[in-house]
């Protein structure tokens, strides 16, 4: 499909493609602290999500410029790997927050910073608002002014929402 | 008039003269770099955003603070290292092996070195469109001093020109510092630099357009809007322009290697556009035909920073290697493993193509000429 190339030429991610394919849905809504979803795709000479990973969940790398490999069932959701991405292209999604909502934890470099209890809106890879969502955290795991938000969403938008832009 | 000797000159104080000039020192050598530029730290100052990379080149860890990590390095062996900032080398005379220089714009000097590392950098690429000559049409890189080392905005609204690492990093930026990015515009038909810098800013709602391009800007005395148009496979405008409100248009089409003094030094020089411009061949030492000159950076070849650094690194311990200095056996051979590396992804493939052009196994065997 032209349109679908197109669209991922300038950076959306679409159809099958490595890193839009969702993790299997028994394992992930068994992972309390919710798994990783690389959206990764183009072969670069880059490693830290794997690096700065304690759990061994972001396979090793063969070759630096491999793009990312996840074993989910070793992941806990601990976002180091959203705050060290340098291509912001790792989120982390917890489906076990509540029956209708899953808690996204988004890396976010804007200002301003978003505060607890803010709404927000969800926004999908092309920036249209597709939900409203609730603010319910907002980390610094390697205090490198990289911030993780975690928003409470409804659970249709996880294969869509990717970042947030504040409610005016 | 007065005149400085050292036994290395690093000319550019960006990421491959820093790693070049910590690298000799650390060596034993004396190193003089020059730098034009009242900081150090070159197009490393700028950047905001995380690098690339692994470990080795400080993946993960934000620009200018990588620029940090270099001078604090050269800190550590500072006993061998004399800096000058704001002093621009002006030409190379051969016949008597000096360098001219200027610091400011009033005081003149000469140079002499037993080895030359030429880490000039590069510089932008514009292109031609009516009115590109108001105010508001700004190189990326002046819009990144702007903005990064000197905290001022641009403007409102800015068309970007050029899906490159720079032109996405530098949208992203500018939407870090409040402004609105109305597109970016981008004559091939993917956008040259990482998808994933693509795609951070497509997610905040920035639009960019594939096989389109600037017609021309539009004002009186100061940009008020652009015209853009779509290309054919051609990259010839068709069907109607579309009008763009901004106040900004900024052009980041590419970089063109800064090489005047590697051809001042008779060094042997090709075109590669693999590696966008003239370039002095060199050997895997980073040595050009010139025994005396080192090339590194983006001067030899645009490429990114991590690259630069380990080119840099290459240059630096060669030349001091040259002056009899002894230096780590097997070091060489650990650098060209990390820049193979960086450079067997898909980006690097093309720099490998440009390179196979450029690089000569042994001067002894390259005839003259």
């Amino acid at each position: 499909m032209a349109d679908d190339l197109d669209l991922f030429n300038s950076g959306v991610l679409t159809g099958e493609r490595e890193g839009a394919v969702l993790p299997d849905r028994t394992l992930w809504e068994s992972k309390k602290g919710g798994v990783v979803l690389v959206e990764c795709p183009q072969r670069i000479p880059c490693n830290p999500c794997h690096t700065s990973c304690p759990t061994g969940a972001i396979r090793p790398f063969a070759d630096i410029n491999d793009t990312p490999k996840v074993d989910h069932s070793l992941c806990t959701g601990c976002t180091l790997c959203v705050a060290s991405c340098p291509g912001l292209a790792c989120f982390v999604i917890d489906l076990t927050f509540s029956g209708d909502k899953a808690l996204f934890k988004l890396p976010y470099e804007m200002l301003p910073l978003p505060e607890k209890g803010q709404k927000v809106w969800c926004l999908n890879r092309t920036g249209d608002c597709i939900a409203e969502g609730t603010v319910e955290n907002v980390t610094q795991p390697k205090k490198d002014r990289t911030y993780v938000i975690h928003v409470s969403a409804p659970k249709e938008v996880v294969g869509e929402f990717r970042t947030i832009r504040a409610v005016k | 008039m007065k005149s400085l000797s050292t036994e290395i000159l690093v000319i550019g104080g960006g990421a491959a003269g820093l790693s070049a000039a910590a690298e000799a020192a650390a060596a034993g050598a004396k190193v003089l770099v020059a730098e034009s530029d009242l900081h150090l730290g070159g197009q490393l100052v700028k950047q905001t955003h995380k690098f690339f990379g692994s470990k080795d080149e400080y993946a993960g860890t934000r620009g200018f603070k990588i620029a940090d990590i270099l001078l604090s390095e050269i800190d550590s062996c500072k006993e061998n290292v004399e800096i000058h900032t704001n002093t621009t080398i002006t030409g190379f005379y051969p016949e008597d092996g000096i360098f001219t220089a200027m610091r400011g714009e009033e005081k003149f000097f000469h140079i002499s070195a037993k080895k030359t590392i030429v880490a000039t950098g590069a510089q932008e690429r514009l292109i031609p469109f009516p009115n590109n000559d108001l105010p508001g049409v700004y190189g990326a890189g002046a819009v990144q001093t702007l903005m990064n080392v000197y905290g001022v905005v641009p403007g409102k609204r800015v068309l970007m020109v050029g899906a490159g690492n720079i032109g996405l990093i530098v949208s992203y930026q500018l939407m870090q510092a409040g402004v609105e990015v109305a597109a970016v515009v981008e004559a091939a038909p993917r956008v040259g630099g990482y998808w994933v810098h693509a795609a951070k800013i497509r997610r905040m709602g920035v639009p960019i357009l594939l096989r389109h391009s600037i017609k021309k800007a539009v004002g009186d005395q100061v940009i008020t809007g652009a015209y853009i148009t779509a290309l054919n496979d051609r990259f010839e405008p068709v069907g109607e322009e579309s009008y763009m409100d901004c106040d900004v248009i900024c052009i980041a089409v590419g970089l063109s290697p800064t090489t005047e003094i590697l051809s001042q030094a008779g060094c042997g020089m090709m075109y590669v556009p693999q590696l966008c411009g003239l370039v002095a061949r060199r050997d895997r030492t980073m040595r050009t035909s010139n025994p005396d000159f080192f090339t590194a950076g983006d001067a030899s070849g645009i490429e990114e920073a991590s690259a630069a650094m380990v080119e840099g690194r290459i240059a630096g311990l060669s030349a001091a290697s040259s002056l009899g200095y002894p230096t780590e056996h097997g070091k060489l051979d650990e650098y060209w493993g990390r820049l193979q590396a960086l450079r067997s992804g898909e980006a690097g493939a093309r720099i490998c193509q440009g390179l196979e052009c450029v690089l000569v196994n042994r001067w002894e065997d390259v005839s003259n000429g």
